[in-house]
């Protein structure tokens, strides 16, 4: 029978959905804890107005409720939206934080000292827009307009990214990308012909077996994930978590595998030998669709678990077991992906195994394992084409990262820095809600980039160590006080999503659309962003998919019907041609061997620590998205600061006592510049140490922030940056510990 | 290896990390309590006893106090309020099982009688004074009428309030170091020997002295009997009464609590009054320091520790 | 009618959303929470097990709070549910060192201040702010009395415990194991 559903099917379960839009209605049913009555409170009149969430990456959809007074009073989950399913983490309820926090930036800035020097003067936006203008201007006529470059991470980057582009230059670069998820990409790709794409396109929801390898989901509070694992595990799927660390996921696992750092691949080769070997893997599923099956086989032959267990430290009866629970629940299994994967620079090929693990067990395009994510085609406001420019990042590497599909901020980092072998370096940086002191490796060459450039504009709403080196500043209004883009995201039901200002903005702070605009205009690009404000752009794009602005300022959320009834394309085995060289799920890659790389993934040994170090791994706390919420009022009363974590054995070999402060120290002897608190606690392995990401701020002007915890930041020194597509793996630096401080480093 | 740990970052002010709702406000205004009821029992049990002459200190000077430490214990009360102008709500409601309730009407009862206590000596104490009004002549000609009735009466109310000193402490059965009986007698116990040592203290009748002493002595056996059998009773029971008894038995009150409280509050008193009824000399002022201290330290240190004893889960 | 809570330290992931969003629906101020999150790991590595559990006011049947408090500010509201009048607390104190969980504080304005398991929401017919924000639908807010209830049914099928019914308060949160 078939599991695909048809159209008219489709539309049924549509129309339910849509009837769920009328919210209002007083309605109540414990046995299904749904709340569908109206948000009230004793005394206070509620107004709600649609947002989505800036906090992190997931984007979800919710509701902005503000009291008789005008005054922000809590924010929602959007009951439509796929992303939050009408409930949100703890960082998108303590959105109100962010506006709240009384350290804000609030008006723009002009450097008067030295560069770092953290000495401002206040300015008006033309003074700053003007100041701007002319570095751009300048930058443009010595070095030309390709030396500029924006980091950006978060949704005034459109703004920012098409006045840049009306400028000449298209080096755009997200630290999401290099820093975090690419080489999962750049691996599905070379595998699937396609990525895993944001949210990523897994169906958790309907999984039997899902595969976590350092993944935190719990800790990670992605919204859609957790929610799903625990719908998941509520209908009996097990959960195998691979981590040195016994998150709170392994914690709800059937299996978890406290491996050695940095051995991930030889599991994932070892697990590839049982399922081959053992004849577990989706025969069909591999005839049909797959290329290269027996050069895997000949490849894996010796990869037994015996092998592994040497390497990993996990028992070969724990591997067999657990690659028997996933090929019990195939195809319905998930080998998740994962997202911040830059471990160890070989982090493509790891991510490649992961992607061929899948495909041999014939989960991907079948319902509990991959989907294909549908989203809504839409059109931008129309406007002149942009110039385009000579020269892009990737000239400056000429035969490297050959397979990166996205601009390297690490890379254009690099790139700053002056040296013999370029002709241009970049001159001018526009760093948009990115903290790249805490989030690019290897803080002393930031530093020295920096140093180098003839511009440096940040757009932030708070000040960070990244505000304290720029030229000029300019305040952005919280997302609860702005318009943006529409959010337009691949889901298994095609959704948009309106953020709209629930309060006026604070102090002297705008939005991007208006900063980018301004600059824009000063540069004489004005008609490069041709729309009046951004309502107007925003309603044209709205009715071009059969919306308004009017409209989605009531709902928040629209949900469309899928174009293609294709959620699980290979269910039934149907014919599908992937976008690979061959048509076909390459597990060997012949994109990768066409570019000199390896083209099925091979085990590489990564250096263990030394004598008296240990591994540093970081991640994240589920109330915390790094640097962005450090000082938010909310969510700093649940986390104020971070601890390290140390296992028993290792605490009693120092005389370490829970709640004592610390310094770390790497292996090159760089030292935190705040002590860390002692977690001693059995919850890890006796050759890592864990510590959160986002913490020991040192911006004095940050409240709460300043100085409280470490950041695992300052001891990524060490980068091993993955050939195929430039990642920055940051899991290879090993720390020791200090009791007392470094020397006070002068800036 | 258990780990338990909140997570979510609670530091509740005063509840966290150790919960510390009362600082001196409380142990002092028990102390006061304490006094109050004491001088009042002895001066109400001797004048029924008729030895009102013999013992002028204990029934017809020490009563005079009685007023001054009950205001300012109820001052201190009134400052550990955190919303403190519905105080009044105290008034509107009687709350039989609050033992806080107990002592807001207690004292309500007890102040207003104590001053006719006072009333009824006060010819003794200045007679020369003139009354000037007929009517207050009339009253306490009234009083000294019903004085029996008052001393009984006194004698119930006050020994409600030294005992409810303790009680309002063991109530609590949330906190495990308090969660005994033994509370209250230790605290009437505690009352009456600081209202005795106060009394040798004030006294120029070398029989008064005596007889107080030989009373004290007897008190702080009494005290030293009960505090025994206080750990005897948390030592017999569960885990957290067990831990509760630990923190004095090795833990962070065990040094303050013996030294200070049982070897310098109880056990030297008691040798320095021996020898001052065997006629050696010993400055007055050092034993009723030493008790009195003793006694303050006593429920400073119960209430202290009391907040850092806890159900364990 | 009997209100409860259960927390399914299954699904809890302490992600303390629900500490969150009990601070913005209540106005809680900054620095003080009504409700928090426990961590408790067992055993040594590398056989571990953690149970994670989402507290709060236990809404005692025979509230030791309630029993202490001298003006009944203290006392139970619709449904069981133990509040705090706040015109009529005189800031004793008494009901905080009673309560063995430690659920109560002093408000800076004076008055104690606690879970109320948001009746203002529930006699509205909605959930309390905690369980309607829970991610991982790990809470369940229902009438014990009603045996239809998700509360009572979770309740029959699923091993649970209190916390220290030994102390004799009948609390009325409850951890489904």
């Amino acid at each position: 029978m078939s599991h695909t559903m048809n159209r008219r099917e489709f539309i049924k379960i549509a129309g339910v959905g849509a009837s769920s839009l009328a919210f209002a209605t007083p309605l109540f049913d414990f046995s299904k804890g749904e709340v569908l009555a109206p948000d009230t409170h004793p005394g206070m009149y509620s107004k709600r107005t649609p947002t989505y969430c800036e906090i992190c990456f997931w984007k979800c959809a919710g509701w902005v409720h503000t009291n008789e007074a005008g005054n922000i009073w809590k924010i929602t989950g959007h009951e439509d939206d796929p992303h939050s399913n009408g409930r949100l983490c703890p960082r998108g309820t303590g959105g109100v934080g962010m506006y709240n926090d009384e350290d804000r930036l609030k008006t723009p800035l002009i450097r008067t000292g030295k560069r770092g020097s953290q000495t401002f003067r206040e300015a008006s936006w033309d003074e700053a827009f003007e100041y701007i203008a002319d570095g751009l201007k300048k930058i443009a006529e010595e070095h030309g307009p390709e030396c500029v470059a924006l980091f950006t991470h978060g949704s005034g980057g459109t703004y920012f990214g098409d006045m840049l582009k009306a400028y000449g230059s298209n080096n755009i670069a997200a630290p999401s990308y290099a820093q975090c998820r690419g080489p999962r990409e750049v691996g599905f790709i070379s595998t699937y012909g396609e990525g895993v794409q944001s949210p990523e396109r897994v169906d958790i929801r309907d999984t039997r077996c899902l595969v976590l390898i350092g993944s935190h989901f719990g800790e990670n509070m992605h919204n859609g994930p957790v929610q799903e694992i625990s719908q998941a595990t509520g209908k009996g799927a097990s959960i195998i978590t691979v981590d040195p660390r016994f998150s709170t996921v392994a914690s709800k696992s059937k299996f978890w595998l406290p491996i050695k750092p940095a051995t991930d691949l030889a599991l994932l080769l070892a697990w590839m030998h049982v399922i081959i070997y053992e004849g577990l893997y989706d025969k069909e599923y591999v005839e049909k669709y797959t290329y290269g099956f027996e050069d895997l086989k000949a490849h894996v032959a010796g990869m037994t678990p015996e092998w592994a267990y040497g390497i990993t430290t996990i028992k070969p009866e724990q591997i067999r077991a657990t690659a028997r629970e996933m090929a019990n629940a195939s195809p319905r299994v998930i080998i998740h992906p994962g997202r911040h994967v830059t471990w160890y620079g070989d982090d493509t090929q790891r991510l490649r195994a992961v992607a061929i693990l899948n495909a041999i067990l014939g989960s991907w395009g079948r319902r509990g394992g991959y989907y294909y994510p549908e989203k809504v085609s839409f059109k931008s406001y129309p406007h002149p084409p942009f110039p385009k420019p000579k020269r892009t990042w990737k000239d400056a590497y000429p035969g490297q990262y050959k397979l990166a599909g996205l601009a390297l901020a690490s890379g254009i980092c690099d790139a700053t820095v002056p040296t013999t072998e370029r002709d241009c370096s970049f001159k001018g940086w526009i760093v948009n809600g990115t903290n790249l002191i805490h989030t690019l490796p290897n803080q002393e060459n930031t530093l020295k980039a920096i140093d180098a450039l003839d511009l440096m504009v940040v757009i932030d709403t708070m000040p960070m160590e990244i505000t304290g080196y720029a030229d000029v500043i300019l305040p952005e209004c919280t997302y609860l006080e702005r318009y943006d883009s529409i959010r337009v995201s691949p889901h298994r039901e095609p959704t948009i999503a309106l953020r709209m200002p629930a309060a006026e903005p604070k102090y002297n702070t705008k939005p991007a659309w208006w900063m980018a605009k301004g600059i824009a205009e000063k540069l004489g690009l004005g008609h490069y962003l041709p729309w009046k404000n951004i309502e107007e752009k925003l309603d044209w794009e709205l009715k071009q998919v059969g919306t308004s602005l009017q409209e989605m300022k009531r709902i928040g959320v629209k949900k469309f019907e899928r174009e293609y009834d294709d959620l699980y394309p290979m269910e039934d085995l149907a014919d599908f041609e992937f976008n690979t060289n061959t048509g076909k799920i390459e597990l060997y890659s012949t994109a990768m061997e066409d570019e000199g790389y390896d083209p099925l993934p091979k085990y590489t040994h990564h250096e263990e620590p030394p004598y008296g170090y240990y591994r540093l791994n970081y991640g994240r706390a589920p109330m915390h998205t790094f640097s962005r919420t450090a000082n938010n009022p909310n969510l700093t009363d649940l986390m104020d600061e971070n601890s390290v974590w140390v296992n028993p054995k290792v605490a009693k070999g120092w005389d370490l006592k829970n709640d004592q402060y610390v310094w770390l120290e790497n292996q090159d002897g760089v030292i935190t510049k705040t002590p860390i608190k002692v977690r001693v606690t059995e919850r890890i392995r006796f050759d890592s140490v864990f510590v959160v990401h986002g913490f020991g701020h040192t911006n004095r002007h940050l409240s709460r922030a300043n100085g409280r915890g470490a950041s695992d930041a300052d001891l990524i020194t060490r980068v091993h940056t993955d050939p195929v597509m430039g990642g920055t793996g940051m899991r290879g630096n090993f720390v020791t510990f200090r009791f007392e401080a470094g020397e006070e480093v002068s800036s | 290896m258990i780990e338990e740990i909140i997570t979510s970052g609670r530091m509740n002010p005063e509840i966290d990390p150790v919960l510390h709702v009362w600082g001196w406000e409380i142990p002092f205004y028990l102390f006061l309590g304490g006094i109050a009821a004491g001088l009042l029992i002895f001066s109400a049990y001797f004048s029924l006893r008729g030895r009102e002459d013999e013992l002028p200190t204990a029934v017809k000077w020490m009563p005079l106090g009685v007023p001054v430490v009950i205001s300012v214990g109820l001052i201190a009360l009134l400052l550990d309020l955190s919303h403190v102008w519905y105080f009044w709500q105290l008034f509107t409601n009687i709350r039989w099982e609050s033992p806080m309730s107990w002592g807001a009407w207690t004292l309500t009862v007890i102040t207003p009688l104590s001053i006719a206590w006072i009333a009824i000596w006060i010819e003794d104490i200045f007679p020369n004074w003139d009354w000037k009004f007929e009517e207050v002549k009339t009253v306490i000609k009234w009083l000294k009428e019903q004085k029996r009735v008052l001393a009984q009466v006194l004698i119930l109310l006050s020994i409600i309030l030294g005992m409810y000193t303790g009680i309002l402490l063991s109530a609590f059965n949330a906190r495990p170091f308090w969660n005994t009986s033994i509370l209250g007698p230790l605290f009437l116990a505690s009352g009456l020997s600081a209202s005795a040592a106060l009394i040798v203290f004030f006294s120029k009748s070398e029989v008064e002295k005596r007889l107080f002493t030989r009373i004290d002595i007897i008190l702080i056996g009494i005290e030293l009997f009960l505090i025994v059998h206080l750990f005897m009773g948390h030592l017999a029971g569960t885990q957290v009464h067990i831990q509760a008894a630990e923190m004095f038995l090795g833990g962070p009150y065990t040094v303050v609590f013996w030294i200070f409280v049982v070897g310098m509050g109880l056990v030297l008193p008691v040798v320095l009054e021996l020898l001052e009824l065997k006629h050696k000399f010993i400055p007055a002022i050092v034993p009723v320091v030493l008790i009195v201290g003793g006694n303050l330290m006593l429920r400073f240190i119960v209430v202290s520790a009391g907040q850092a004893s806890r159900w364990l889960y | 009618m009997r209100y409860g809570m259960a927390v399914d330290t299954l699904k809890c992931v302490g992600c303390s959303d629900c500490v969150v969003a009990c601070q913005t629906e209540n106005d809680v101020p900054i620095g003080y929470c009504r409700d928090w999150i426990v961590e408790k790991t067992f055993g040594s590595y590398p056989e571990l097990q953690l149970e994670i559990r989402s507290e709060r006011c236990n809404h005692c049947a025979n509230a030791p709070c309630v029993r202490t408090c001298p003006t009944e500010a203290s006392h139970y509201g619709p449904g069981g549910v133990v509040l705090v009048e706040e015109n009529e607390c005189i800031g004793c104190k008494a009901c905080i060192t009673s309560c063995p969980y430690d659920a109560r504080f002093v408000h800076p304005e004076g008055y104690v201040d606690k879970c109320t398991f948001c009746i203002h929401r529930v006699e509205k017919g909605q959930n309390p702010a905690c369980v309607s924000v829970c991610p991982t639908h790990a809470m369940i807010f229902g009438d014990m009395d009603d045996p239809n209830s998700e509360l009572s049914k979770a309740m029959a099928t699923r091993k649970w415990k209190a916390l220290i019914p030994e102390a004799g308060t009948d609390p009325k949160v409850f951890y489904l194991l």
